[in-house]
């Protein structure tokens, strides 16, 4: 009953929740959640980049929300709005600008909707060397700075005295950030991308009482998301990406019968 | 004095400013192996910053600091523990170096929650948490530990077993020990060198040049320079931190 595409969509996605269970959790910790949509909002610049350009997609919006990034950090340090406002500004100006771009772009024809809300169905297996390639280099790098990200996400003052460099281990992590948007966009898709990193993490903090278990239990969660998600895609013909993210909801409504028991949480 | 080898970390005029205005400035002074430095002084004089500029944390500083040690142990006025974050204690202690099993637990001895040891961060309550967060300092034996108010929040009885287990460390360990405190009586005799601040330094010196110093006076009242002496008195028993009762 597995045709081929169903497969390729199988490992894509298995691929890309090892990558977005550990740094969903960062962005649950360090309340970057507004963060990666803006950037997942200007991934759709970086798509129509690669059109333009022919680029690889991936590298081309890796290079776009990069940039979207340092862009952030300088008008942070350079202005007095608020983080959020500079957020806003950033996504939808971002994607503003990638819509003209593709209206421009008239020779070519977009699917839209699958840049919206991912077409894993789609994916080729030059796609999935790019998620699996990709996510263990993410992955590599993001437990090479896992200590000083980490005590600097608990009190960065602490991890400054003590040595730990953590201005150097926020900018790494931002490109991850911008790796990861990347690896996953054809899969879920840019509005969804922020969901497949947080939804899961925010599931595994519900049932965990340190760190390295809800990123264990995080990465259980997007993984049986993507399962879920795709056999449920496959049995009721509903779009994938929509459906991984449904699934990823569900869990997390599952996890909620459990929160009482001593997790740490107070209520 | 000794030789300059066993200098930690040296202020040289130092100074922080934020939106123009002083926060602390003109402060020199040495930490070395082994002694206690105190600073002391009102709200704002600018002790949490002179200790953030100690440890680098400050880095657009006036004047100089000099830093001969990376092993450092920092315990910070202010921490609070995001409950997004499912940390316990354990967790905690590794926070920035990769101690062993047993060094976590001999330093969570030492501070009394041994106990506590596989409990939430976020279920602490202010004083167990102080205890922790000395712990947690103590427990890579630095060879510079920075106390910002060590024990704030802690039980009178705690706080003075607390003031004795800092000497002890300073003794054992042979670590120089920059501490902040409010509680002049008790970290005066504790002290090797006090540095009274109020955005500048007023005075400095041993405990007792400091206490009939003028400006200390005029600071911190008459009565602060009389209660020079630790407040002590004996109980016959003391209460362990499970609860019970053990006789001396």
């Amino acid at each position: 009953m597995f045709d081929d595409f169903f497969i390729r969509a199988l490992f894509a996605g298995i691929g890309v929740a090892f990558v977005t269970g550990p740094l969903g959790c960062f962005v649950v910790w360090r309340r970057l959640s507004y963060f990666g949509d803006t950037l997942a909002h200007s991934a759709l610049l970086g798509v129509t980049m690669a059109y333009s350009f022919e680029f690889n997609i991936a590298f081309s919006v890796f290079i776009i929300s990069a940039v979207i990034a340092l862009i952030l950090i300088q008008l942070q340090k350079k202005t007095n709005l608020p983080g959020d406002a500079l957020l806003g500004l950033l996504a939808h100006s971002s994607l503003a600008i990638g819509l003209v771009v593709i209206g421009f772009l008239s020779f070519i024809r977009f699917d839209i909707m699958g840049l919206l809300f991912g077409d894993i169905l789609a994916v080729t297996v030059d796609d999935i060397l790019i998620i699996w390639i990709g996510g263990a280099i993410i992955l590599v790098v993001l437990k090479l700075i896992w200590k000083s990200l980490f005590a600097s996400t608990v009190n960065y003052e602490l991890a400054e005295a003590e040595g730990l460099n953590p201005d150097r281990a926020k900018a790494i992590f931002t490109i991850l950030m911008a790796a990861v948007i990347a690896i996953s966009i054809k899969m879920v898709g840019l509005l969804l991308i922020t969901g497949m990193l947080i939804i899961p993490a925010a599931m595994a903090r519900n049932i965990s009482t340190s760190p390295q278990q809800m990123v264990f239990y995080s990465v259980i969660g997007g993984l049986l998301s993507v399962v879920l998600g795709l056999f449920t895609s496959l049995e009721f013909n509903s779009s994938s990406g929509p459906s991984i993210i449904a699934a990823a909801l569900f869990l997390f409504i599952l996890s909620l019968l459990k929160i009482k028991q001593s997790t740490g949480l107070k209520n | 004095m000794s030789s300059n080898n066993n200098i930690l970390v040296k202020l040289k005029n130092a100074g922080y400013q934020l939106n123009n205005r002083f926060l602390v400035e003109g402060v020199s002074l040495e930490v070395q192996k082994g002694r206690i430095v105190t600073l002391i002084g009102p709200n704002g004089s600018g002790k949490s910053t002179t200790a953030k500029i100690a440890l680098g944390i400050y880095k657009k500083i006036d004047g100089e600091v000099e830093k001969y040690t990376d092993k450092v142990g920092y315990v910070p006025q202010k921490i609070s523990i995001d409950w997004t974050l499912p940390i316990r204690v354990n967790d905690f202690m590794l926070l920035t170096d990769d101690i062993s099993e047993d060094q976590i637990n001999e330093a969570l001895s030492l501070t009394g929650v041994i106990h506590l040891k596989n409990k939430s961060l976020g279920n602490l309550s202010g004083g167990e948490f102080q205890r922790v967060l000395l712990a947690r300092a103590i427990s890579k034996k630095p060879e510079l530990l920075v106390l910002d108010e060590p024990v704030q929040g802690v039980d009178f009885t705690g706080e003075i077993a607390l003031y004795q287990l800092i000497k002890k460390i300073a003794e054992e360990l042979n670590c120089g020990i920059l501490l902040i405190s409010h509680d002049l009586h008790t970290v005066m005799s504790a002290t090797d060198h006090v540095v009274c601040l109020n955005g500048h330094v007023c005075c400095s010196g041993s405990p007792s040049d400091v206490a009939h110093n003028h400006e200390y006076k005029a600071l911190f009242g008459e009565q602060a320079s009389k209660t020079l002496t630790i407040y002590e008195h004996k109980h016959d028993h003391v209460h362990t931190n499970e609860g019970d009762i053990k006789k001396n």
